[in-house]
């Protein structure tokens, strides 16, 4: 009786756009939703490091490399923003990290690809952050008041990385033969995964609704895609390449592209750790934070010894 | 502090400028205050975010209750004589 009360006083606060706060009431199903979402995102953004720090050391001048940098940069921050966002929840990030390792949380399949060639950076920034940036400026308006801060931030800082990709592209596709070839073939490899990005059709998704209701997604799976997919094409065609999809084309009548059946048997296997790259992600995130423990112990001895001595002062 | 963990939860606050009040920007981890300074510099002030930070152990923080317990904020609804439309002003007096 007493949760059915809170319960409609909750849903009240949602549909008024009031945002939830860490000590707010909140449905136990609302609570484990977010704790999910926010930390599938977080871990994400840093295993998204991964395909990208591959070109780091080959960048092919000066410039693109500081800029790989800053944005590889850029990812480690919103990873850090959002695990906090996600500990809000209390959850520990010790806690987020162990599910990660364990394979009980999950992160965005799109990072299993492996990155083939340099033009693979670009079809990263221009497809892949494209997707995100579609999917976040979206969350913005979620309604769990420390998920939807970290997403301004994020949106924020995030404008620059579809722009760093799609500048590669432009380049490549202005360059030699051999060049725009490379480009195309990254296109090829990347466009369906990134449009996978958005999860599987609204009708087939397991959390959507009720995310729905709660306001924690504010469009659906299908919204976002088919925005994503009728600002990106239009890019693409501009510095002429083609997209792998014969079913691409302009919907007069809809004012959208209609485009071809998404391959949902790759999506699964690569969402249930069949893809090329994901043994080696995981692998080398728990290799990293192992090889990375004592640096761990020596801050909690010098904190420690510090304390030590402030106290005997 | 235990054996191998992620540290102390610290928040942070920026003034984007001098004279402008501090605000929160978000939280982070750090094992010791000098380690939340770096880290803070690092996480939240790459584009000229500000020029100030403050830090806090999120444990020191004092917080009310959630927006749910509305009686703590009770008091303050039936004073509505302190807020300046409560007054009558005759008409035609300026500039108060």
């Amino acid at each position: 009786m007493e949760d059915a009360k809170k319960l409609e006083a909750f849903q009240a606060k949602i549909d008024a756009d009031i945002k939830i706060e860490p000590k707010d009431w909140m449905p136990e199903k609302y609570r484990q939703t977010l704790i999910r979402q926010i930390s599938q995102h977080a871990h994400s953004e840093v295993i998204g490091m991964q395909p990208e720090g591959n070109w780091l050391t080959r960048a092919p001048s000066l410039r693109s490399k500081k800029i790989l940098m800053a944005k590889i940069q850029d990812e480690a921050g919103h990873g850090l923003y959002l695990y906090c966002a996600a500990e809000t929840l209390g959850v520990k990030r010790e806690q987020f990290l162990e599910w990660l390792h364990e394979g009980k949380a999950k992160y965005s399949s799109v990072f299993n690809y492996p990155t083939l060639t340099w033009a693979d950076i670009g079809a990263i920034g221009w497809l892949v952050d494209g997707a995100a940036i579609v999917n976040q400026v979206s969350l913005q308006g979620t309604s769990y008041g420390p998920y939807s801060r970290a997403m301004v931030k994020i949106c924020m800082e995030e404008s620059f990385h579809q722009r760093q990709g799609y500048e590669i592209m432009v380049t490549l596709a202005n360059g030699t033969d051999e060049q725009k070839e490379m480009a195309q073939d990254a296109l090829n490899r990347w466009w369906w995964p990134s449009i996978m990005m958005f999860g599987p059709h609204d009708a087939d998704s397991a959390h959507s609704n009720q995310s729905l209701k709660w306001k924690i997604k504010r469009e659906s799976n299908d919204e976002l895609r088919q925005k994503f997919i009728d600002k990106t094409v239009e890019q693409g065609l501009h510095i002429g390449l083609t997209f792998p999809d014969p079913d691409l084309k302009w919907n007069e009548e809809k004012g959208h592209y209609d485009f071809g059946a998404i391959d949902w048997d790759e999506f699964w296997n690569v969402v249930k750790g069949y893809g090329a790259g994901n043994k080696k992600r995981l692998a080398h995130h728990k290799e990293a934070h192992e090889v990375g423990s004592w640096v761990r112990e020596a801050a909690i001895a010098y904190a420690n010894k510090k304390n030590n001595i402030q106290k005997s002062a | 502090m235990e054996k191998d963990n992620q540290g102390i939860l610290w928040e942070v606050f920026i003034q984007v400028k001098a004279g402008r009040p501090f605000k929160h920007v978000g939280s982070l981890h750090a094992y010791d205050k000098e380690m939340a300074m770096q880290s803070a510099r690092d996480l939240f002030t790459r584009r000229n975010e500000g020029n100030g930070i403050w830090i806090v152990k999120a444990d020191d923080i004092i917080s009310s209750q959630s927006v749910d317990d509305e009686a703590f904020f009770d008091p303050s609804n039936d004073k509505v004589y302190r807020h300046p439309t409560f007054y009558e002003v005759p008409d035609g007096v300026k500039h108060i």
